[in-house]
């Protein structure tokens, strides 16, 4: 298949049918609490797509490079100390969830010590939501996606690359952005409405995000439309050319 | 410290006046996640009562030699530590469910419970103290995730454990399987318990009214 069909089809999967919020219930804290305004909402989607592109660029880089099986740079240093042969089957994938929370801890601290440094009013927009990324669930899932498509895939080919990953990575926020956005929107609305007691704050919000995962389902199956669509105006081409080329020799 | 609740009352408090679910909002991802089925919801309360127990009493345990600046740091990596063991005992003993859970497990390292219970009651109290806590704590989530699933299994299958309630003729209502459902289960619900507590709260405040005149 095309490498920038898949890619497209991953972004629209990450982004709309698969939503890490309304699918993957991923994120649900912020979605809930900071979905008061719509400002602070694309605030806060900002934030995170921000902090998860860097997460999956260092957990992709972690997981090929040193997690994996035969990963050169593990097996490279095992190899000082056992032989080639065996090194290159040490196996540090039980180390994975230590390591993406650690890298997901310490990149959230420095992006937060960069931006507040170099770009102060940026820092003054967002920067107060940095810290709460962390525990943010979005991000750690974004990169436990990533690993299942590099560790354990038996055909080599299907391993995802740096674009794939990044691909998803992004497209995921700008899913949850998108998501949270809505929400916020709807619940600027909701204030003035007369809701029952018991249901106001949290209840409600749950509710409308039901009715708005409802809507997002309506996404399922558009990305083996496209992908039907998409290879099929291909494949006419080809044999079109090739139509052409056969007038062309006659 | 008089004001602070004893060990008892804290277990107590976990389940229903402080559950984690329907009173403080914490840990909606897994709650909302894997409650398509009592099977799963139950065997994932059970990872979670393990990690929250054992980080809990390692926390409790080390509490003296917490620097500020780094206990956030600590806690996530004793929490991924048993994580990453709870994660591997499910993959060994039981495949399939782990399968079934999926991501679900490993984001256990940041749901909000453990994170909040390390920092709130732990890090400050003896051992016996964080245990109880952490019991109480584990069975309100237990309790949270198992009613959520409870309604969507039975409305959305028309069974129970695997074992059917309502009769064949009984329309399944996929969408409470589906994710939509998990949303309108937990909202409605939520509003249920929101309801009741302001009923038992008013009734109490009536008879004491009724008492004092």
């Amino acid at each position: 298949m095309n490498y920038l069909l898949e890619i497209l089809l991953i972004g629209i999967g990450a982004a709309l049918i698969n939503n890490f919020v309304l699918h993957y219930f991923v994120g649900i804290c912020p979605f809930i609490g900071v979905s008061r305004q719509v400002v602070t909402a694309f605030g806060m989607g900002c934030a995170v797509t921000f902090v998860i592109s860097i997460a999956a660029f260092l957990s992709w880089t972690v997981t090929t490079y040193i997690l994996v099986p035969g990963a050169p740079l593990s097996s490279w240093i095992a190899e000082f100390f056992i032989s080639a042969e065996r090194a290159s089957r040490i196996d540090l994938t039980i180390l994975s969830y230590i390591v993406y929370i650690f890298a997901i801890a310490s990149s959230v601290q420095f992006v937060e010590m960069y931006v507040r440094k170099f770009f102060p009013p940026l820092y003054q927009s967002f920067g107060v939501f940095l810290p709460l990324i962390t525990t943010n669930c979005a991000i750690l899932f974004a990169c436990l996606l990533i690993m299942g498509h590099i560790v354990g895939v038996d055909n080599p080919e299907d391993v995802w690359d740096l674009g794939k990953s990044l691909t998803l990575a992004v497209f995921g926020g700008v899913g949850f952005t998108i998501a949270i956005v809505i929400m916020a929107g709807i619940r600027e609305e909701l204030d003035f409405c007369d809701i029952p007691g018991p249901f106001r704050g949290a209840a409600i919000t749950l509710v409308v995000a039901g009715i708005l995962a409802m809507a997002f389902m309506g996404f399922t199956g558009v990305d083996s439309g496209l992908k039907k669509v998409l290879t099929l105006s291909t494949v006419e081409k080809t044999i079109n050319g090739d139509h052409l080329d056969h007038m062309k020799n006659n | 410290m008089a004001d602070q609740p004893t060990s008892m009352e804290r277990l107590i408090q976990g389940i229903l006046p402080e559950n984690p679910v329907y009173r403080q909002l914490l840990g909606l991802c897994p709650t909302l996640a894997v409650t398509s089925g009592m099977k799963a919801a139950i065997t994932m309360s059970c990872a979670v009562a393990f990690v929250l127990l054992s980080a809990n009493v390692i926390v409790s345990l080390i509490r003296n030699l917490l620097k500020p600046h780094l206990r956030i740091v600590i806690f996530t990596l004793t929490i991924a530590t048993f994580v990453t063991i709870a994660d591997r005992i499910l993959a060994a003993y039981m495949y399939q469910m782990s399968k079934t859970l999926g991501p679900y497990v490993p984001l256990i390292i940041v749901n909000c419970i453990i994170l909040c219970r390390c920092e709130v009651c732990a890090s400050k109290q003896p051992l016996l103290t964080a245990v109880s806590d952490a019991v109480g704590q584990a069975a309100g989530f237990a309790l949270a995730l198992s009613s959520i699933a409870a309604v969507r299994e039975i409305l959305g299958t028309g069974m129970f454990f695997e074992i059917r309630v309502l009769p064949t003729s009984w329309p399944d209502w996929v969408i409470m399987v589906l994710p939509p459902g998990a949303f309108l289960t937990l909202g409605l619900l939520l509003g249920a318990v929101n309801w009741m507590g302001s009923l038992h709260s008013k009734n109490r405040q009536g008879k004491e009214g009724g008492e004092k005149t």
